[in-house]
């Protein structure tokens, strides 16, 4: 199959509350990508907008945002996989561009949460799951991944002092990235100070500080076909392995859960595209929606046996000068999660680390980078693999 | 109301502290439940069992289905205790929802709110069994067996 490069790569700052509309949003990724790319929105033949439309309040918003961007009239589609919606762009655009039906295409992620107000926030929170056979016992996104950790600890003795671990290192890079809407530090000890914040119980055993914050936020990734790629780009990143896998959304469906069966078969997939193993891979963006979510991804992509998450965490594998580098730019608990724009975001991070452009967050030489990006709890998994060769 | 006019089936309303959809063609669920019993639904075809019960089977596709009754004991694989809740729930904290692992098929719900956290045990056997809650709607609940 004929290579695939990203081009471009953008993002908004997150934020509590962007102080704008969706388009406006939308314009401050795409402009940081175009410029990025060094093309003209005229070279772009189609774009793929991606966010959760439960919080639009636009209906169809690909088209408004097509508008607003100078983006007519070239074909826009709209795409949704809850918090993987940009990774599923990402995969969706990729097929366009390996096909050959177009050379060049913007994939736009963006969120505005704070579009809605949040007695509605909390209203759609409890529609997360399956909303016939669980919503009506009063479950929300917390408890999910709640239940994973339970098990999770029970079964191989994960503790609540690991799980805070993964705050602690996400703080560390959140505070050296000035797109993230947490920028202040965290401490073990912030967890078992009964008066701090993060300390306070959600979802037995999460607590508030094992929870990514909702933002507003967007981002933009341009993808071109290689000869156009080699054209614009000085420096294309190349998608070497793109997987995805989709679950059952009724617990009732799943037979693991001390791990995301999406994400081992999306990251099965992706690897074996790609033709390397975890071995072969210098940084990671994972999913940390919540810290329970990252140590599973450990496990899931392979860069430890199920059960040993725990042991990179502790051993600080995971951080920036470690053996694995993962979320040294702040993660979801540190970045916020303005859903839709979420898996660009991860995205534009290794494109940077890939071009030696991180800046203070910069790893040492990457060669090839991976993004696992899970939307729901575990219903649809994303695992792309990109590198700089 | 016009003698064309039919009653619309609203009975799955009943499901839950706050239901989020009133029709399927699962209806009979409340039913049962109102009488004490939690049912799966079984394909006559291919004999497969499902819960949530379906009103298609997507193994043979047929839509031949029958009730089977859930009994016995099932496994809990993993539970969470709330101390928030989404819109409507309030006043049912702090509640816990649950698995429970009955082999041919698991079962999501609540654990009984009389049982002392302190006794959930990953692994211990559970029953399921039909419940009215405060509000008069219908639910299940998980027991220690």
């Amino acid at each position: 199959m004929s290579k695939v490069g990203i081009i471009g790569v953008g993002q908004s700052k997150f934020v509590r509350k962007y102080p704008g509309s969706i388009r406006e949003l939308a314009f401050e990724g795409f402009k940081e990508a175009v410029l990025d790319a060094g093309l003209t929105v005229k070279d772009i033949s189609a774009s793929v907008l991606c966010s959760a439309p439960e919080y639009d309040k636009q209906r169809s918003p690909a088209a408004i945002v097509a508008e607003y961007l100078g983006l007519n009239p070239q074909p826009t589609f709209y795409v949704e996989t809850l918090c993987s919606s940009s990774s599923t762009g990402l995969k969706l655009a990729y097929s366009l561009v390996a096909s050959g039906v177009h050379d060049v295409v913007a994939v736009i992620g963006l969120q505005k949460m704070s579009e809605i107000s949040s007695a509605e926030s909390q209203e759609r929170m409890g529609r997360g799951g399956d909303i016939q056979w669980e919503s009506p016992f009063g479950t929300m996104m917390p408890a999910y991944y709640a239940m994973y950790a339970q098990a999770h600890m029970e079964k191989y003795g994960t503790t609540l002092e690991d799980l805070a671990a993964i705050r602690v290192k996400a703080a560390t890079y959140g505070q050296i990235n000035d797109r993230a809407v947490y920028r202040k530090s965290v401490t073990p000890q912030m967890f078992t100070d009964p008066d701090d914040m993060m300390s306070g119980p959600v979802a037995s055993p999460l607590r508030v500080g094992d929870c990514c914050a909702n933002a507003d936020g967007a981002s933009c990734i341009i993808v071109a076909n290689e000869e156009k790629a080699r054209r614009f780009s000085k420096r294309p990143i190349w998608i070497l392995g793109i997987g995805a896998a989709s679950a059952s959304v009724n617990l009732t469906g799943r037979d693991l859960f001390t791990g995301l069966r999406v994400a081992e078969q999306a990251a099965k997939q992706a690897y074996a595209m790609a033709g390397v193993g975890p071995k072969d891979i210098d940084v990671a963006e994972v999913h940390d929606c919540f810290t329970i979510a990252e140590l599973m991804a450990y496990e899931n992509l392979g860069f430890a046996k199920p059960g040993e998450g725990k042991e990179l965490i502790r051993s600080r594998e995971t951080y920036k000068e470690g053996r694995i580098p993962i979320n040294v730019d702040g993660g979801l608990l540190s970045k916020g999660h303005p859903i839709g724009a979420t898996g660009g975001s991860q995205v534009r991070t290794i494109v940077l680390q890939l071009r030696g452009e991180a800046g203070d967050m910069q790893v040492k030489n990457p060669q090839i980078g991976l993004v696992h990006n899970i939307g729901g709890v575990g219903v649809y998994g994303n695992v792309t693999i990109l590198g700089n060769q | 109301m016009r003698k064309s006019e039919k009653q619309e089936d609203v009975r799955f309303g009943k499901f839950g502290t706050v239901s989020f959809t009133k029709t399927t063609r699962v209806n009979d669920f409340i039913d049962y439940l109102e009488n004490g019993k939690i049912m799966a639904s079984q394909c006559k075809t291919c004999g497969q069992i499902f819960f949530p019960p379906r009103a298609d089977c997507c193994q043979c596709l047929s839509s031949d289905m029958q009730w089977h009754e859930v009994t016995g004991t099932g496994k809990l694989v993993s539970f969470s205790e709330l101390k928030f809740a989404p819109i409507g729930f309030d006043n049912d904290l702090p509640y816990s929802i649950a698995l429970l692992d009955y082999g041919d098929f698991r079962v999501f719900g609540r654990i009984d709110s009389r049982l002392d956290t302190a006794e959930v045990k990953i692994g211990m056997a559970m029953v399921t069994v039909a419940n009215t809650l405060a509000n008069g709607q219908r639910n299940y609940i998980f027991k220690k067996a």
